[in-house]
């Protein structure tokens, strides 16, 4: 690494790594990332950051073999060194299983030559005084504050050697706000996911949090059961979102996941929600775009190297209930006879009919349990995909049509599979922030669900 | 010992650590640190024998960290240029001033001795990315291509990961470090498919990620070809195994097992910022509040608790932390009772607990340091029982080996963790695997029911390159020592019935 040198462009990288690449391919991927965040606990400030890096990733593919090297790359000499240090590894690996050719042509969605685009510590000029001022008031009715506000703009420039030149913006943002009584003994959530901030409403999160935490001024313990439970959009997010990370086909056709189908094959065909909803991915979802090409650089899990750039377009996975694709990249595809499919960072749930309002369905429940976010969800058994988990910030009570009071919380055990084919109740979807898989999943639309008979296995102290 | 690499030293460290530092000195910082950070990493990944994927990494960046009228600024950069350096100083000013109004605890940090120019490099023998890659290859390739052989076995998973991480710190006071570290994670996965009936059963190793490097997979500090060798046979025995009886069980665990229920009920528990809130949003909170300090009582009184930073092949040793403190080891549970925390060096100074044991970690460059886990470990008895007298003391009860699944809640009380393998064990013998078992408890209740740990002779270094905390995320290695150890009476659910089957 030079001293002192002008920092490259990223366009510049992809040409120049292109230009100096021997190898028989070679993909070119640069992403350049500016963050933000500010994070709070007990009413102030804990910590904070504006942040800037870059990652250059060299694919080179010699012999069919692949070498995959990623840097931070700043100079000119810094990408000499990156891509000889890819073509070595790609001298030294010995042939892919998953060789295609390069994907040659690819929808463009944005201007190549623009410059990436960024955040700053700006971005929060508003919120940062909103949060001040809910600071104070929390503080006057003996209530505590925590969360997270975080925005990061990421510029990707994706070259190869076949021509191809794609560049997307992708900016993913999110505000999450917890509640809590002075004495921490009850806890509430509310969380958005956002593009620019100019739709957060700082305010109107206080007022859910604080809405939540009067819910609670009656506080009842429940013994562990099953119960008849309305599952919130970001609980429901969090369970798709697990499923979703699961849906490779190698892995099912191979026998080796909950849509495996006994006998052989995939369950795909095979009806499994109770209700005629559809759970897809669509880069133009309106709240909700992404990259509308695959940029990868390295294969696995339902993924290829060879595939980089190839469009990603709507896909459901589920269709009127039904299993109708998993991700399948386009080596596995040829093989299998089906259409090449790739993971598409957003994921949406929904009754095409519609569906009601959460508070629509809170007032037609008779007795039942309303969650408000699910947590430390790990998979127990594969084969059912049986997770376990905790609910978090807030299990109320339902009782004629209303809350009346707030229980203890409660470790789960449910398949999210199973859960779709058990609901009675699928309500209206709505933009939604994943609780747990916020960190790398934000985009989501989602459902309330309700579930007659969830697997409360045993009670959690936690609050 | 290696010595630290060549490439890193060679940057301009100490112009970049004068420019950011003046430069804060100037604007008026009370403290300001500047790091450095380059992390080389490898991933390696094969699928029935063949490599699905394999990247090298390299991140470097710098980052200044300072107080400004008593709140943090923190910014990050990647440019290796004094420039940079100084603009980089400014920036954590402005982030200092727009976060101001949502401060309203002032910043300071425990006192702590100036360590001028000192180095550390971490204890390993074969640096991973000096060894040529068809080398390391063909090794991996080997070991799998030998348990594709083998009867009963359908798929193989396989993945390597190496990291060396370089640190350089300079702060205000004077103090300068530089680091290196190095540590491995090889993980090898048998899979039986039935495709009639339509099920599966996986095995994998036991062997753990370590502070060691390339030798690490030949034989020194674990013997992976045993392991591997007797993967098959393990596999065949759990396609074979009765589905457990749901009930109450004795337990003898083994580290491979336990490490992770410690990690969880008492690494996480102990962290001083879960104690005090910082995480209650995200990673969560802590019923070890720090009234409970010296009174609580976390389990029973054969429990005896370290945190370390300095056991050598640790993930969490280092010579000094992200703060400019040094690795310390300290008492975090003794007879039983809560007797200390894991800190930094604000909440050191926050508590009044003196000079902070050294828990400040950042990941990257790119990310603020935060108070992160120790290697937290449980102690044997100096002339304990063996694996086996553990077993012969149980009439009937479960033998843990080997992590899996594992779920806690968000202060620490509630969790449920499965294992690799869970033996039966009868009248103090083991009578064969058993599946679709986990079991469930509560942390006080749990080490409570800790009859006795194993001898020195029973203990393990186990642990994850992927604690998760914070936010943004961050990712920490830790390690995790202990003993064989004797629960009673530990709820163990039967996993099929708990999905409603």
């Amino acid at each position: 690494m030079s001293e002192i040198a002008p920092l490259l462009r990223g366009q510049e990288i992809v040409e120049r790594g292109l230009a100096i690449s021997r190898a028989d391919g070679c993909i070119v991927l640069v992403n350049d990332r500016t963050e933000a965040n500010l994070r709070w606990a007990n009413n102030s400030l804990t910590t904070n950051g504006a942040m800037r890096s870059r990652h250059v990733a060299v694919v080179s593919i010699i012999n069919d073999a692949v070498g995959s090297v990623g840097r931070s790359v700043s100079t000119v000499d810094d990408l000499a060194l990156l891509v000889s240090a890819s073509e070595r590894a790609a001298r030294e690996a010995s042939p892919a299983e998953d060789v295609m050719p390069l994907v040659e042509s690819g929808d463009a969605a944005g201007e190549w030559e623009a410059p990436p685009a960024e955040t700053s510590i700006g971005v929060f000029s508003s919120v940062a005084p909103a949060l001040g001022e809910a600071f104070g008031q929390a503080k006057a009715v003996d209530r505590l504050l925590f969360g997270f506000a975080e925005h990061v703009m990421t510029t990707t420039y994706l070259g190869t050697s076949t021509g191809l030149r794609l560049r997307y913006d992708q900016p993913s943002g999110r505000v999450e706000l917890n509640g809590k009584t002075g004495d921490r003994a009850r806890s509430v959530w509310a969380g958005v996911g956002t593009r620019d901030f100019t739709d957060v409403d700082v305010a109107a999160l206080v007022t859910e949090v604080s809405g939540k935490l009067d819910w609670g001024s009656r506080q009842l313990e429940l013994p562990a059961g099953r119960y008849e439970t309305l599952l919130p959009p970001t609980a429901v997010a969090d369970l798709m979102v697990y499923l979703y990370f699961v849906s490779e086909m190698r892995e099912a056709e191979q026998g080796r996941t909950v849509f495996s189908k006994r006998g052989g094959g995939t369950r795909i065909g095979e009806k499994i929600a109770s209700f005629p909803v559809n759970l897809r991915s669509d880069p133009q979802e309106p709240g909700l775009q992404t990259a509308p090409f695959l940029a990868t650089e390295v294969s696995g899990q339902g993924t290829s190297v060879f595939d980089n750039g190839m469009p990603t377009g709507r896909i459901d996975w589920i269709r009127d209930g039904e299993l109708r694709n998993l991700v399948t990249p386009r080596w596995w595809a040829a093989k299998s006879d089906v259409t090449p499919t790739a993971y598409v960072e957003n994921l949406v749930l929904e009754d095409p009919a519609g569906g009601r309002s959460t508070e629509e369905m809170i007032a037609s429940t008779e007795r039942g349990l309303l969650l408000t976010t699910l947590w430390y969800i790990r998979e127990v058994d594969p084969q059912t995909l049986l997770l376990t988990g905790l609910t978090r910030d807030g299990v109320f009570l339902i009782e004629g049509g209303e809350v009346t009071a707030a229980v203890n919380n409660y470790r789960f055990n449910e398949s999210p599979v199973d859960l779709l084919g058990r609901m009675t109740e699928v309500g209206q979807s709505k933009r939604t922030l994943p609780r747990e898989w916020n960190d790398f999943f934000t985009r989501a639309a989602m459902p309330t669900l309700r579930i007659p008979d969830f697997n409360m296995s045993s009670v959690s102290p936690a609050s | 010992m290696p010595d630290i690499d060549a490439e890193f030293t060679a940057l301009p460290l100490r112009q970049l650590a004068d420019a950011a530092l003046n430069r804060s000195r100037e604007l008026g910082a009370e403290h300001a640190d500047l790091r450095v950070e380059r992390l080389r990493s490898q991933n390696v990944g094969l699928r029935d024998g063949r490599v699905e994927y394999s990247r090298d990494g390299e991140e470097i960046g710098l980052a200044v960290r300072l107080v400004h009228e008593g709140t943090w600024g923190f910014a990050a950069g990647m440019e290796m240029t004094t420039e940079e350096a100084v603009r980089l100083a400014e920036q954590a000013v402005d982030v200092a001033r727009v976060s101001a109004p949502v401060n309203t605890d002032r910043v300071e940090l425990a006192d702590e001795p100036v360590y001028g120019d000192a180095t550390y490099v971490s204890a390993y023998d074969v640096d991973p990315f000096g060894v040529p890659e068809p080398e390391k290859l063909a090794l991996l390739t080997d070991f799998c291509e030998r348990l594709m052989a083998a009867d009963g076995v359908d798929h193989v998973n396989a993945s390597l990961w190496s990291v060396k991480e370089n640190k350089f710190y300079a702060d205000l006071a004077g103090t300068s470090t530089t680091q290196q570290r190095v540590r491995t994670w090889p993980e090898f996965t048998a899979v039986a498919v039935d495709r009639a009936q339509g099920g599966f059963e996986t095995m994998r190793t036991i062997g753990p990620p370590a502070g060691r490097g390339w030798e690490y997979l030949t034989g020194v500090g674990w013997d992976f070809e045993a392991e591997l060798a007797e993967l098959p046979e393990l596999l065949a025995a759990r396609t074979k195994a009765p589905s457990i009886e749901a009930g109450r069980y004795d337990l003898v665990i083994h580290p491979s097992n336990l490490w992770l229920t410690i990690h969880e009920s008492i690494g996480h528990a102990t962290e001083l910022d879960r104690a005090l809130g910082y995480e209650a949003a995200y990673a969560g909170t802590s019923f070890a509040t720090v009234d409970g300090l010296n009174s609580l009582q976390y389990g029973s009184p054969v429990m005896h608790v370290t945190g370390d930073r300095v056991a050598e092949h640790g993930l969490s040793t280092i010579g000094y932390d992200d703060e400019g403190v040094a690795g310390q080891q300290w008492d975090i549970v003794r007879d039983g009772v809560l007797v200390g925390y894991q800190t930094d060096r604000n909440m050191a100074r926050l508590m009044n607990l003196g000079r902070s044991n050294g828990c400040a970690y950042a990941d990257s460059s790119g990310h603020v340091p935060v108070q992160r886990m120790a290697n937290v470990s449980l102690q044997p008895a100096a002339s304990g029982p063996s694996t086996e007298d553990l077993i012969g003391r149980v009439e009937r009860g479960l033998y843990v080996v080997g992590d899996k699944s594992w779920s806690i809640d968000m202060q620490r009380y509630n969790f449920q963790f499965t294992a690799q393998r869970f033996y039966l064990i009868e009248n103090g013998q083991l009578v064969g695997q058993v599946r679709d078992a986990a079991y469930q408890a509560t942390t006080t209740d749990f080490w409570g029911a800790m009859e006795a740990v194993g001898g020195p002779q029973t203990y393990e270094l186990h642990g994850s390159f992927q604690c998760g905390k914070a936010q943004p995320g961050q990712g920490a290695p830790v390690s995790h020592g202990c003993p064989s150890a004797l629960f009673r009476g530990i709820n163990i659910l039967n996993t099929v019935t708990e999905a409603g089957r």
